[in-house]
């Protein structure tokens, strides 16, 4: 292992654990107490379309996949904003139908050697100086926002009708807030793929809920279970070959297990049944 | 205890809302003055939540006019901290993870500035709230760990941090018993009596509230009757309102009504 830390891939992959584990894990406190984890998956697997798109077009697969995950997370709000669809069929009929898209597009572009599995799945490993720059200046400014906006994003992801009436820009917040997950899961798609992204999102914010009943003690818990589990998964995927992605998501499963098992709140349930 | 005001804090001109095919509203017109206690009561589906959401600016009137403070509540700046809004309890997530102090807090945040600390004022402000409705002791609980009286009080309290002008309470007594309900509206009135504080309460409960407030409003969808309890409690407003059969019975200062639930006279989702 001592050996593998000198090679520079493995560096790079070691900061990318950070700040993908990191951003995600903080971005999932949002995601869990808003009510959005069905949207987070939504959006993650459309950032699969976006990445075709881009590969289409000729564009950085980034990019592409940022934008048009981000428009698809506006129409889903838009569409169910009507009220003649519910959100989550929303969500289910863009989940699917932006997949498809992705995996049309990219049957055209047979002769071309991509890593269908690698976004699929993440590869850790595989990731450039380039993509390391592109996730750290990504991570600043989804850290950025929520700093600037901590106050107003507390308010609303507690009660958005209260928020309203007292004046704050709901509105702005929550498509900033949709905004923010597309950013998070576009930076860590290299890392755990579009299919795994958004339990990286969900789980650690899910396990670091079971343990506190504060807030900031949830925020900080969360990106410690987040990196936690980026870093450990990084870590035994490269000593056993095993691929990272999947094994970073199931470390993350463990702590919310073992975080429900031991719960307060379950331990306190369990006592007065 | 009214002071005088050039218009009143609420006023409704033949207003009309409609979700997409679906009339909420249909020309309703009334307007509270400046330290009166309403009460506002009717059915589920009568309204009553779109009415407040009109007040508080959340949704538009398809036509007629809606003035809140004299302006459009649509429009309203600095002024949306006079009101103070408490909503259903049932509408609030009480197992995310906050204190109860902190939530209380909230009611500030209209007056916070962004970038600034929270201020010394509205600290005191958030302890004085949470003294008026005695739950200081409270204060670093978790919100979930709260009774259901105990979570109404918070929501009060978080309605009073900024001193409101207008409190605004939506079935403040669903989750609460008997004596609760009746300590609560004694409480209201109190507030109405000292501060001067007009207070609009929604609630299916007819005989409770006309006991405290000096205006009722009936609704279904129009505007059944408005004025005193005691001159528009009568038996064919409560019949156009539930679309049934209604008596009024008199039983001290409090008025029963006794529903004849005839199938053949029911009508629409009342009753």
């Amino acid at each position: 292992m001592i050996d593998l830390l000198s090679y520079p891939f493995m560096q790079r992959a070691l900061v990318e654990a950070v700040i993908v584990g990191g951003v995600c894990a903080l971005v999932g406190v949002y995601v869990v107490l808003n009510g959005l984890s069905f949207i987070g998956a939504g959006i993650s697997h459309s950032a699969f379309g976006g990445v075709a798109l881009g590969l289409t077009l000729g564009i950085e697969p980034t990019i592409s996949a940022l934008v048009f995950s981000f428009l698809v997370a506006l129409s889903i709000g838009a569409i169910s904003d009507e009220g003649q669809v519910k959100h989550d069929t929303a969500v289910g009929v863009f989940f699917a139908a932006t997949m498809a898209l992705g995996v049309l597009l990219i049957s055209f572009l047979q002769g071309y050697y991509i890593d269908i599995f690698g976004y699929l799945f993440g590869n850790i490993l595989a990731v450039t100086a380039g993509d390391l720059l592109l996730s750290s200046i990504m991570a600043a400014v989804i850290i950025a926002a929520i700093v600037l906006t901590y106050r107003e994003l507390l308010a609303m992801s507690f009660d958005r009708e209260h928020a309203r009436v007292i004046g704050l820009p709901v509105r702005f917040l929550s498509f900033m807030l949709l905004g923010l997950i597309s950013l998070t899961i576009v930076v860590s798609v290299k890392a755990v793929g579009v299919v795994l992204v958004s339990a990286l999102v969900v789980t650690p914010a899910a396990a670091a809920q079971q343990l506190t009943t504060r807030f900031r003690t949830m925020l900080v818990l969360s990106v410690c279970f987040g990196i936690a589990s980026s870093l450990g998964g990084l870590v035994l995927a490269s000593a056993a070959n095993i691929p990272s992605g999947a094994t970073i998501v199931l470390i993350a499963t463990v702590l919310f297990f073992l975080s429900w098992t031991f719960s307060p709140k379950r331990v306190r349930r369990t006592a007065r049944t | 205890m009214s002071e005088h005001s050039p218009y009143p804090d609420v006023a409704f001109d033949h207003v009309s809302i409609a979700y997409q095919d679906r009339i909420a509203l249909e020309d309703v017109t009334f307007s509270i003055a400046r330290g009166s206690f309403w009460g506002i009561i009717g059915p589920n589906g009568s309204g009553k939540t779109t009415l407040v959401r009109a007040i508080i600016g959340l949704v538009g009137a398809r036509s007629g006019r809606i003035r809140t403070f004299g302006v459009d509540p649509r429009d309203l700046r600095e002024q949306r901290t006079l009101i103070g809004y408490v909503p259903q309890s049932a509408e609030v997530d009480f197992s995310f993870p906050i204190s109860v102090s902190d939530a209380v807090l909230m009611g500030g945040y209209g007056k916070a500035g962004r970038f600034r600390r929270l201020s010394r004022e509205l600290r005191d402000a958030t302890a004085a709230a949470l003294e008026r409705v005695q739950i200081s002791d409270l204060a670093a609980r978790q919100i979930g760990e709260l009774s259901g009286g105990q979570r109404q009080r918070m929501l009060i309290a978080r309605a009073l941090v900024l001193h409101p002008r207008l409190l605004i309470l939506d079935e403040p007594t669903a989750a609460l018993d008997h004596t609760s309900s009746e300590g609560l509206y004694e409480w209201l009135h109190g507030l109405n009596e000292t501060d001067g504080t007009t207070i609009l309460l929604v609630s299916h409960d007819i005989g409770v509230v006309s006991k405290w407030v000096d205006s009722v409003a009936c609704l279904n969808t129009r505007l059944v009757a408005h004025g005193r309890p005691s001159d528009i409690l009568t038996t064919s407003a409560l019949e156009s309102m539930y679309g049934c059969g209604a008596v009024i019975f008199q039983h001290g200062h409090i008025p029963h009504m006794v529903v004849d639930a005839d199938p053949h006279t029911h009508s629409g989702d009342g009753a």
